[in-house]
């Protein structure tokens, strides 16, 4: 076991965590913990673009840009986090063009928008070119324009270091964060971060589910982390289902091809969103058009022998358009599918995407502990946290802006506490809980194996808790989950080795993805509504008198050890904006 | 060797629900494998599954892992050819796992799969890529600009100069056409293809002002003029990037010094 000191310990290097240590680094000795290279984080998966008020194409204000983040999210979005969000969305689509990023140029030169799902001009009368992009791989160049900047500034990065476990020190009867411990893959040794600052970075938890658009990397590992040290998860019922994944297999075709004049169609070649939503159309919120969606397949007017999915039509847009706007997504058809998006429709359909949930934080990124409590050094930000500027829903184009936003501001925020702040103490054997884990799972005889459960814990998800879900389905998921909690822990990996053992990284994983489905899961069943992600067919209405507030998860351990979910909730922070109905 | 036949896979062949109307095959897996801690010589080793041929060689790989042998390693995230972290060698050809579908690969045959070659070897398919973002790093692969005052708003740049270094602004780093190079297999001191895109994207940048330095680095020894034009790095781009033409450009930057 090795340790190290740091001010700062950022764990994640996509968007969120490396745009946090552009500024940490300029400020306190700091170290990013990643387990990809960075410039393999998901953020690059990202295509459609980034919101923000520039007005550069047509007129357009951040109020209007908070009222659509708003309703978006259902009104369950903090509406202060949700008015820095749209404020600093200007300077932060700048900064980025300052740091080189090569955002797509209006002939005046300015930086290009385009239409996006959910914003609209005043307040849903239309809608309206805030998206920033750079092509259909906006996300792309963010992640290398990020990275050329960490190289730039002399980031200090440790590649391929898994972190397993949050360090969490009592002082005067306060949680403190300590540091953290992390799992080298090249090695397999243990090390421990003590840190006064540590920022968790570490993006979404998709796989849990089975056709999603997150990479197999996306654990959940910073949620369960500290959720595993008795800190609450807010909101994890929420996730969101994107309307457009490519059939079957889950990978995302962003919504900036509806941006582009894309136009969803059924068998009969109806363009059915003209029903469900008359104004936003295609272009109605995500959760809206997934809906949309699997109504028609229910219907029975699903394209296809089997009539699962429905189509995505380009082919009435000029091939230019598309070479020049959509280059990527076009290509995935081509490849993937064997379609000429030029001439045929593609076969889409709605694909796990992103969590609204996570850690719970201030609008300065620190991390809560209750309602109300902040956790001195520890922060969160990009998908890992709920700060909540998403709320039940959250729109295209804001996760790249929240983790822009966000990430800064809890860089800034960690290096300033970690100036004035001390260490405070390790917990004795601080590593004794993951060498424990790694132990038990490299020694383990039993029977189970990790792809067998879970294949079936995805299969549950996505039959149970996708975009429509019942009282009855729930508990299924939920009497399924802890069944597959038990088998759990009878799992064994064939790597016993030390070298790069990906196969005890995945036994890892799955113990994340377990525990946060859980959370999702039961979370789900007490929220007796429908709002933004979360829809139940028996409770088909949006509740504000009961549920216009946030749930909070806190993992309870009885005095045998039983293991036990207690859910308790947060108000929402209503500023400027009252709950209307939300129609598109 | 068992040829591949083409057979509809009974419920112990496992196709997965709703694609029980594929057509399965049988297709043969030769992998060379490597762990120092078993063995201080590579192997190859055959695996045999069946599979939709529809489905990528990543797909290919995780069945195995997941189905038979836990300790096979390798490189992934993504799954869709976005974020550059399973360059191998397939068939003797630099491609990334996930975007080769098996079907595009003459199943007929056994599938030959090892790791991309001119960098050390850690275990099966997975390289220290260490040297690589070396490389990367040596070139200076952020904007530089001399302005004194920082523009209050977005520099502006014409539709016509964002098209000019377009092409070398999507590259993944996934090093598929570095280590397919000839001259980087003999030198690894060669900066190689990818840095030189990475330069390439910057040094034709209208905002940039540091194209002279750039220059001067890849002016060096290792630098551009060990470019012996083969194309195996074009050919290997999974983005499609014209690496060699990129390389040209650079080389035709450093005679006129012209940008
Ligand atoms: C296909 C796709 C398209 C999208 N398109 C858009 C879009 O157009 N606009 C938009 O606004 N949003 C979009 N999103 C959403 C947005 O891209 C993501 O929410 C956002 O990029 C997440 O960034 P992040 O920095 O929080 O996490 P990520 O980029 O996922 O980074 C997570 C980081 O954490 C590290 N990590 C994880 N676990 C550990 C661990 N245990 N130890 C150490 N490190 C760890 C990883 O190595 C990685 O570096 C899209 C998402 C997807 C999947
Ligand atoms: S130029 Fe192409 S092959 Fe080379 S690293 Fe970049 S994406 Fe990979
Ligand atoms: S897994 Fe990301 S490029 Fe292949």
């Amino acid at each position: 076991m090795k340790i190290h000191k740091y001010d700062t310990v950022i764990v994640g290097a996509g968007g969120a965590g490396m745009r946090a240590a552009i500024e940490a680094t300029k400020r306190s000795r700091t170290a990013v913990l990643t387990k990809l290279y960075p410039t393999r984080s998901h953020t690059g998966a990202a295509q459609g673009g980034m919101a923000a008020a520039l007005a550069n194409v047509e007129e357009d204000n951040w109020e209007w840009h908070t009222f659509d983040t708003v309703k978006g999210g259902d009104y369950l979005v903090d509406q202060d986090a949700a008015e820095i969000l749209a404020k600093e969305a200007i300077d932060s689509v700048l900064d980025l063009e300052k740091m080189g990023l090569p955002f797509n140029r209006t002939p005046d030169g300015t930086i290009d928008q385009r239409r996006f799902g959910g914003h609209s001009r005043n307040h849903g009368e239309a809608p309206v070119r805030r998206s920033c992009y750079a092509a259909d791989r906006t996300g792309h160049m963010i992640l290398q324009t990020l990275y050329q900047n960490c190289v730039k500034e002399g980031v200090e990065f440790f590649n391929e270091f898994y972190v397993l476990d949050q360090l969490i020190t009592e002082v005067d009867g306060v949680k403190h964060s300590a540091g953290v411990v992390a799992y080298e893959l090249a090695t397999g040794e243990i090390h421990v971060f003590q840190a006064k600052a540590v920022i968790y970075a570490s993006g979404g938890t998709g796989k849990f589910f089975k056709v999603t658009s997150n990479a197999h990397t996306l654990t959940g590992d910073g949620q369960a982390a500290v959720y595993r040290r008795g800190l609450p998860l807010e909101d994890m019922e929420f996730f969101q289902f994107h309307p457009t994944g490519i059939w079957r297999m889950g990978i995302l075709l962003t919504e900036g091809a509806r941006g582009e004049g894309g136009i969803l169609r059924n068998k009969d070649g109806e363009r059915f969103m003209e029903k469900y939503a008359p104004v936003m159309k295609d272009l109605a919120s995500r959760d809206v058009v997934s809906r949309s969606i699997y109504t028609e397949i229910r219907e029975g007017r699903g394209c296809g022998p089997e009539g699962d999915h429905v189509y995505l039509d380009l082919t009435h847009l000029p091939p230019e358009q598309l070479d020049a706007k959509l280059p990527d997504i076009t290509e995935f058809a081509r490849t993937y599918l064997g379609i000429e998006p030029y001439t045929d429709p593609i076969p889409i359909q709605p694909t796990a995407h992103y969590a609204m949930g996570g850690i719970p934080t201030n609008v300065e990124g620190e991390v809560l502990s209750d309602n109300t409590t902040v956790v001195p050094g520890l922060y969160a930000a990009g998908e890992v946290a709920c700060v909540s500027v998403h709320g039940a829903n959250r729109l295209g184009t804001n996760s790249l802006l929240d983790i822009n936003v966000f990430g800064r501001r809890a860089g800034i925020a960690a290096a300033e506490y970690s100036a004035k702040a001390g260490y405070v103490e390790l917990p004795e054997n601080p590593a004794e809980q993951v060498v424990n884990q790694v132990e038990r799972l490299r020694n383990s005889t039993g029977t189970e194996r990790v792809a067998a459960i879970r294949l079936e814990l995805q299969e549950c998800m996505d039959a149970n808790v996708m975009v429509f879900r019942t009282e009855q389905t729930i508990k299924t998921a939920v009497e399924k989950i802890a069944e597959l909690r038990e088998r759990y822990k009878n799992v064994s990996v064939q790597d016993k080795g030390k070298r790069f053992n990906t196969d005890l990284l995945e036994a890892i994983e799955l113990g994340n993805l377990l525990d946060l489905a859980e959370v999702m899961a039961v979370s789900a069943l007490a929220r007796k509504e429908s709002r933004g992600g979360h829809y139940r067919e028996d409770y088909p209405n949006r509740d504000d008198v009961n549920f216009m507030r946030h749930t909070m998860a806190y993992r309870e351990v009885g005095e045998d050890g039983t293991e036990s979910i207690r859910l308790d909730y947060k108000p929402v922070v209503q500023t400027r904006y009252q709950p209307m109905e939300r129609k598109y | 060797m068992a040829t591949p036949t083409l057979d509809k896979a009974d419920a112990a062949g496992a196709p997965e629900p709703g694609f029980a109307d594929s057509p399965y095959i049988t297709v043969t897996f030769r992998i060379r494998r490597f762990n120092p801690e078993v063995s201080a010589e590579s192997v190859w080793e055959d695996f045999q599954l069946q599979i939709d041929p529809k489905e990528r060689v990543l797909d290919a790989l995780h069945k195995i892992k997941w189905d038979q042998d836990g300790t096979l390693t390798f490189r992934r995230s993504c799954a869709h050819g976005i974020c550059g972290s399973d360059a191998m060698r397939i068939n003797g050809k630099n491609r990334l796992a996930c975007k080769t579908l098996i079907k595009d690969l003459n199943p007929a045959k056994p599938i030959t799969v090892e790791a991309i070659k001119g960098l050390t070897v850690m275990k099966d398919l997975v390289v220290d890529m260490d040297p690589f973002f070396q490389a990367y790093r040596d070139v200076m692969p952020f904007l530089i600009t001399k302005d004194t005052n920082e523009p209050t708003r977005e520099r502006l740049q014409s539709a016509e100069d964002r098209e000019r270094f377009d092409d070398t602004t999507k590259c993944i780093l996934c090093a598929a056409c570095t280590s397919s190079c000839p001259v980087f297999w003999n030198d690894g001191q060669y900066f190689g293809p990818a840095a030189i895109v990475n330069a390439h994207r910057f040094i034709f940048d209208s905002r940039d002002e540091a194209g002279e330095q750039r220059l001067e680095i890849l002016n060096d020894k290792d630098g551009v003029w060990r470019c012996r034009t083969t194309f195996n790095c074009t050919d290997a781009c999974p983005r499609g990037i014209e690496v060699t033409k990129a390389i040209q450009e650079v080389k035709r930057a450093l005679i006129t010094r012209r940008i």
